[in-house]
């Protein structure tokens, strides 16, 4: 038993952080950095550990019992592929995010307030990711929810705060959707164990609940994860937010609380069908398209890497509704990715306004002369969210062509393409504008980053360029076990009641 | 605020934070409880505000104690559940349950209480102060 006491640590830690951070940040000097750097790597390290321990689970599901009761009656925490998947895409970048903010942060006021608002929403994160329980869910995507509000609103200015107010709402009539979902499910099944409803849901049948149900998480998960119909609020909210936190919430935040609790509640607790597979293939391609067409005509840097993130979401959802064991590896493959680029995308325009103070692509040019780590890093993050061979973006959005064909959505695969050829011609617009060109006279003086800021971006881009090696048979298990998950369904009940009784 | 509201206050302000005190504590035997009890606390704290202006109650408890606080609360929670790792489980009640129904029983529940009531009560005084120092800046202004 002593292996599954690490599942609380992912949410323990940050909790601990976030608190120490606010007793006693303001007191001892530079405490909340030094604090912030180990629990991120803390949970870095556990994340990729919990990849060992899998490995030699036989059941690939590890439950903890929390207070020691079995599950039907306590809460339980889960870990299984999917999870540990997850656990590794949120620490990887919040573990990134936290040392670029350590430099990025000087230009605002209150450093330990930023880093509680940041631990708490790791914690958060984490939470909804571990859990096994459903309203305990809905409890740790508020806590993310709530501190991804405030910080929104981190620079207090007039815009900031109201993206900030905007996204509140939205975020709040999501959570409402979400929450009736919950009230209605734990009426009929009377548990809220995840696995325990998947059972009772299975055994005991309704004709009208399900499919009522689905409506609600459906509104609200994609208000969560900015599907199209439901998008206002992202462009706001993602490009007023400080460059380090629009990487966590375009890199990790809608795709936790969006599209992970989405499958998980899909996928292994009501068990899909093929109507809401189509509802999200539908909604995916429209994203794709319809977000890269937005973004096409967006002057300030961060808007149009906040409408590309719509874009990029439309191609996970697109490769999940398609359902097949391809489309699925494809589509987490493509998370994983897209988490991975987009942050450091965030973290570059972050950087261009750290140095010099603009976002808006019509003052800037030419800055490939005085910013060269930032001008590479962010042509490597452009190849790769638009596709190009050698990059990790060309093998994921390739295996989620394939898998349309494979499926014969022809619409579908060639929606796909043509999103990849809009988001290559957006990025060649943002090259163009930000770092190719005539250098100003006003931009002559301003120099490279902090060295901090550079580590951060150098190893994001790093990652873009090695994450294709994920493909090759001795790191594909990494992705495997996530999508065995959500390609077994509802048999995670069985899955989790065995490993907690174990 | 006029002496009748002032005198009234005077006389019940004692009262409504032992009433809340009494929730907290009692929480693991009749309904109630930290969150519940806590409110109760806050308010006796916020009514003494609107009485007699925020800077009784300020001299009370001020804006540094109040965060400082409202952090222990949080803290003292999260080292109650790790202190169930003790005897094997995060969150576990370590402690005797005792006899049901008597004050001392039901193990770290008590505690638990105790510190949910800490930074709730704490919490809603401190957003209170907070609106009402945003309300009088924009007056100033």
């Amino acid at each position: 038993m002593k292996d599954v006491n690490i599942i609380p640590l992912f949410v323990i830690i940050p909790l601990l952080t976030a608190f120490l951070i606010a007793l006693l940040g303001k007191t001892i000097k530079n405490f909340s950095e030094k604090i912030i750097v180990a629990s991120s790597s803390l949970l870095l390290a556990f994340s990729l550990y919990s990849q060992i321990l899998l490995r030699h689970t036989p059941l690939k599901t590890l439950v903890y019992n929390v207070g020691g009761w079995l599950p039907p009656f306590g809460i339980s925490m889960v870990l299984d592929g999917l999870s540990s998947f997850m656990l590794i895409v949120v620490n990887l970048i919040a573990f990134f995010v936290a040392v670029y903010s350590l430099s990025y942060m000087e230009k605002y006021t209150d450093k330990p307030k930023f880093f509680t608002l940041f631990a708490l929403m790791v914690s958060g994160l984490n939470g909804v990711i571990v859990t096994g329980d459903i309203f305990n869910l809905f409890v740790f995507l508020e806590i993310a929810s709530i501190a991804s509000y405030a910080l929104v609103a981190f620079g207090t200015q007039a815009e900031e705060l109201e993206a900030s107010f905007k996204y509140t709402i939205m975020g709040t009539v999501a959570s409402s959707f979400i929450f009736l979902g919950i009230v209605f499910l734990y009426g009929f099944a009377s548990t809220l164990n995840m696995a325990h409803m998947a059972s009772v849901l299975n055994s005991k049948l309704s004709i009208w609940l399900l499919p009522f149900v689905s409506v609600l998480f459906l509104a609200g998960f994609s208000l969560k994860a900015a599907m199209v119909p439901f998008h206002g609020w992202l462009p706001d909210a993602h490009s007023s937010a400080p460059a380090s936190i629009s990487a966590m919430l375009s890199g990790v935040l809608i795709k936790t609380l969006g599209i992970y609790a989405m499958m998980r509640i899909f996928f292994n607790v009501l068990g899909i069908t093929q109507a809401q597979l189509s509802i999200l293939m539908f909604l995916g391609s429209l994203s794709i398209i319809t977000g890269a067409i937005l973004a096409f005509s967006q002057w300030d840097f961060k808007r149009l890497l906040a409408y590309s993130t719509i874009s990029q979401v439309g191609y996970i959802v697109l490769g999940l509704g398609l359902g097949t064991p391809l489309g699925i590896f494809g589509a987490l493959f493509h998370l994983f990715n897209h988490s991975v680029f987009k942050s450091l995308l965030f973290l570059n325009s972050g950087a261009v306004d750290y140095a010099a103070s603009t976002r808006d692509l019509r003052e800037t040019g030419g800055l490939n002369k005085v910013m060269p780590v930032t001008t590479k890093t962010n042509f490597i993050a452009s190849m790769s969210i638009s596709g190009i061979p050698p990059f990790s973006g060309f093998f994921s959005k390739l295996i989620i062509i394939f898998a349309c064909i494979q499926k014969g959505h022809i619409g579908y695969g060639l929606c796909a393409v043509i999103g990849s050829i809009l988001t290559l011609i957006y990025f060649m617009k943002l090259q163009k504008f930000v770092f190719l060109g005539e250098l100003k006279d006003k931009f002559k003086q301003i120099a490279e980053v902090p060295y901090l800021m550079r580590f951060s971006m150098i190893c994001l881009a790093a990652i873009c360029i090695l994450a294709g090696f994920l493909l090759l048979p001795a790191l594909r298990p990494f992705l495997d076990r996530a999508s065995d998950v959500l390609l077994g369904g509802t048999n995670y009940a069985a899955a989790v009641m065995g490993a907690a009784l174990r | 605020m006029s002496l009748i509201v002032k005198t009234i206050t005077r006389l019940i302000v004692g009262l409504v934070l032992l009433f809340g005190i009494y929730i907290v504590l009692h929480g693991h035997l009749s309904p109630g409880g930290g969150f519940s009890g806590g409110v109760i606390v806050a308010l006796s704290f916020v009514l003494m505000m609107l009485a007699f202006g925020e800077d009784v109650a300020v001299a009370k408890i001020s804006r540094n104690l109040a965060s400082n606080l409202e952090s222990i609360g949080a803290l003292m929670f999260l080292f109650i559940a790790i202190l169930g790792f003790l005897g094997g489980s995060f969150f576990l009640n370590i402690l005797s349950t005792g006899t049901p129904f008597k004050l001392f029983s039901a193990g770290t529940i008590i505690l638990s209480n105790i510190s949910i009531g800490i930074k709730v009560g704490i919490g809603l005084f401190a957003i209170f102060l907070a609106l009402v120092i945003l309300e009088k800046t924009k007056r100033e202004r």
